[in-house]
């Protein structure tokens, strides 16, 4: 397992997650989340060979319902607690002619 | 004259206007809709219907399941002004019942947090004393019940949210098992791991509120379809054999000797109820905490991406592009502790770490639980303590991030487990503050777990002590 975070990693996890950091929180972020890590670590001590991965502790799979619409929201209480709306749209800054994200 | 609906809501307020000034347990009160819905359950009355099992009772939830009414903050300035559209599975449970939610409470952000201190507003006080905290991350809830400001309340555990405040402020706090209740309209941190629990001063009490919010939900397809026993019953049956696990991993270095000594009495008195002690073990108890905080954080790094500005919450005022909209928002929104979390949840899942943390992670979860199914087969509950220590004081570990973590040792294990978890009072420290007794059973085994808790209180009184400034 690897340890330790640098400030690159700490600046590329913040841009993964979309989170404006400060200089002051990258370097505050970098250490706790360093001290964490090497917490995390001793998890390498556990045999884990052959045994299967459990993502959730119920014997529930593939939950479906019939391909039936059903009551929607309604697109007033859908917009109501839109920061910025206009019609029936949620209104946000232009997306096209960026870089690549 | 016998009182009325509306005179036990009017009463309720008085009480929350007294209290809550020292407390701050509450972010919203929800007083016009109480009174209303009080009104109208009082004229049902007349009429001479038959009432639901809460009629009238007045409630209190926890600010991160939606309600119709007021605000649903979740402790975020991110969703300070944020009006949920629906009410959550539980909260329309509830109110078929006749229950009257009368107030938001506070919690830590996002239910991230042992303290109630990563509140994005304010910290919440334990009624015990003021300087410490009420635990959390439920602590606005469990606070509002041990100051006897609502005989119930709702809130939720991710790794002992609500275990730990109940055990920190002395009253009684239920963990279901993973499946039993919706979790829609519970907003999600860690959805394999979340479930809505149940504060109240007694075992009757959690048995009556579990028995009115569990059941299938459709909507909810995390919601088992198994039939909801009537746990109210089942608590006076004849108890009949009954065998007590102890684990060594949980009686360890790092256990407050008040609380060891409390436990152990509490372990005494069921020797004299008649029960068989077991030892069991837990061998992976010591990755619990590795374990968990790699899961929630992945899951919560992923549940909280809707925070974006788009559609609903805070949005930055003057977003340079799109890119900006979404980390200037969240960076203004969020508190520190949820940043942290969703950093590490995002380095966890990302390419290079994924196998390393996340997968090896969810091997372990598996481990985990099967010791807790190994060790409840050889017994009906497992008996620890609930916390290491009782309520520690307001910033007293707030500088280091792990060492809050580690408070979390005896809980986490039940979430990753998905099982079923309770606290109920179990005596009080020289100094006065709370200590709980924690009692985990086997999946969907809530029904005996509650039986063995309610014949503690049968013979003991610790459930009756109330915090010395609410004697009033």
């Amino acid at each position: 397992m690897p340890g330790g975070i640098d400030e690159q990693q700490v600046r590329h996890i913040a841009h993964l997650a979309r989170l404006r950091l400060s200089d002051a929180e990258v370097v505050q972020f970098g250490g706790q989340l360093g001290a964490i890590l090497e917490y995390m670590k001793q998890l390498n001590e556990v045999d884990t060979a052959g045994v299967e991965p459990t993502a959730h502790p119920l014997p529930v799979h593939s939950v479906f319902r019939e391909d039936e619409p059903a009551d929607p929201l309604g697109v007033a209480r859908v917009l109501a607690n839109a920061p910025e709306a206009a019609g029936a749209y949620f209104k946000v800054p232009k997306v096209l002619e960026q870089g690549s994200a | 004259m016998a009182a009325t609906v509306t005179d036990g809501i009017t009463a309720t307020f008085e009480r929350i206007a007294r209290f809550d000034p020292l407390l701050h347990c509450v972010l919203g009160l929800l007083e016009a809709s109480a009174l209303e819905s009080a009104k109208r359950l009082d004229e049902i009355r007349q009429t001479g219907a038959v009432p639901g099992p809460l009629n009238g009772m007045p409630i209190a939830i926890k600010d991160n399941i939606c309600l119709d009414v007021g605000m649903t903050t979740c402790g975020s300035r991110m969703l300070a002004n944020f009006r949920s559209p629906y009410n959550a599975h539980v909260v329309e449970r509830l109110l078929a019942a006749g229950a009257i939610p009368v107030c938001k409470t506070n919690l830590d952000e996002f239910a991230m947090g042992g303290s109630t201190e990563n509140s994005g507003f304010f910290p919440t006080r334990n009624p015990w004393n003021p300087d410490h905290v009420p635990g959390g991350s439920s602590g606005g809830s469990a606070a509002a019940v041990a100051a006897r400001l609502v005989p119930y309340a709702l809130g939720s555990e991710t790794g002992g949210s609500v275990r730990q405040p109940a055990a920190f402020c002395g009253i009684c706090g239920l963990k279901p098992s993973y499946g039993r209740v919706s979790r829609y309209g519970l907003v999600a941190f860690g959805s394999s791991l979340d479930q809505v629990g149940v504060f109240a001063t007694d075992v009757p009490g959690l048995a009556t509120v579990l028995g009115v919010i569990a059941g299938h939900d459709p909507r909810d397809s995390t919601s088992v379809a198994a039939p909801v026993p009537d746990f109210v019953r089942t608590l006076n049956e004849p108890i009949g054999p009954l065998r007590i696990g102890i684990a060594p991993e949980y009686f360890g270095a790092g256990l407050d000797p008040e609380v060891r000594a409390a436990v152990e009495a509490a372990l005494e008195v069921y020797r004299t109820l008649g029960a068989e002690v077991h030892e069991v073990r837990l061998p992976h108890a010591s990755y619990t905490i590795a374990c968990y905080y790699i899961l929630c954080t992945a899951e919560a790094s992923s549940n909280l991406a809707r925070f974006d500005g788009v559609r609903y919450g805070h949005r930055t005022a003057r977003p340079a592009d799109y890119i900006d909209l979404y980390s200037a928002s969240r960076a203004e929104g969020f508190g520190p502790e949820v940043k942290r979390r969703i950093m590490l949840g995002t380095y966890v899942l990302s390419s290079g770490y994924y196998d390393a943390y996340y997968l090896k992670a969810l091997k372990v979860r598996t481990l985990i639980r099967n010791d807790f199914l190994a060790a409840l087969s050889h017994c009906d509950v497992i008996l620890s303590p609930t916390t290491p220590t009782p309520a520690f004081r307001l910033g007293e570990k707030t500088a280091d991030p792990l060492q809050m973590y580690l408070m979390d040792i005896y809980n986490c294990g039940a979430n990753l487990a998905g099982i079923p978890a309770v606290s109920i009072p179990c005596g009080f420290t020289r100094a006065g503050l709370p200590i709980g007794l924690q009692l985990m059973a086997a999946p969907f085994a809530e029904g005996r777990m509650l039986q063995i808790a309610h014949a503690y209180q049968q013979v003991t009184d610790h459930h009756f002590r109330k915090p010395p400034i609410c004697a009033g």
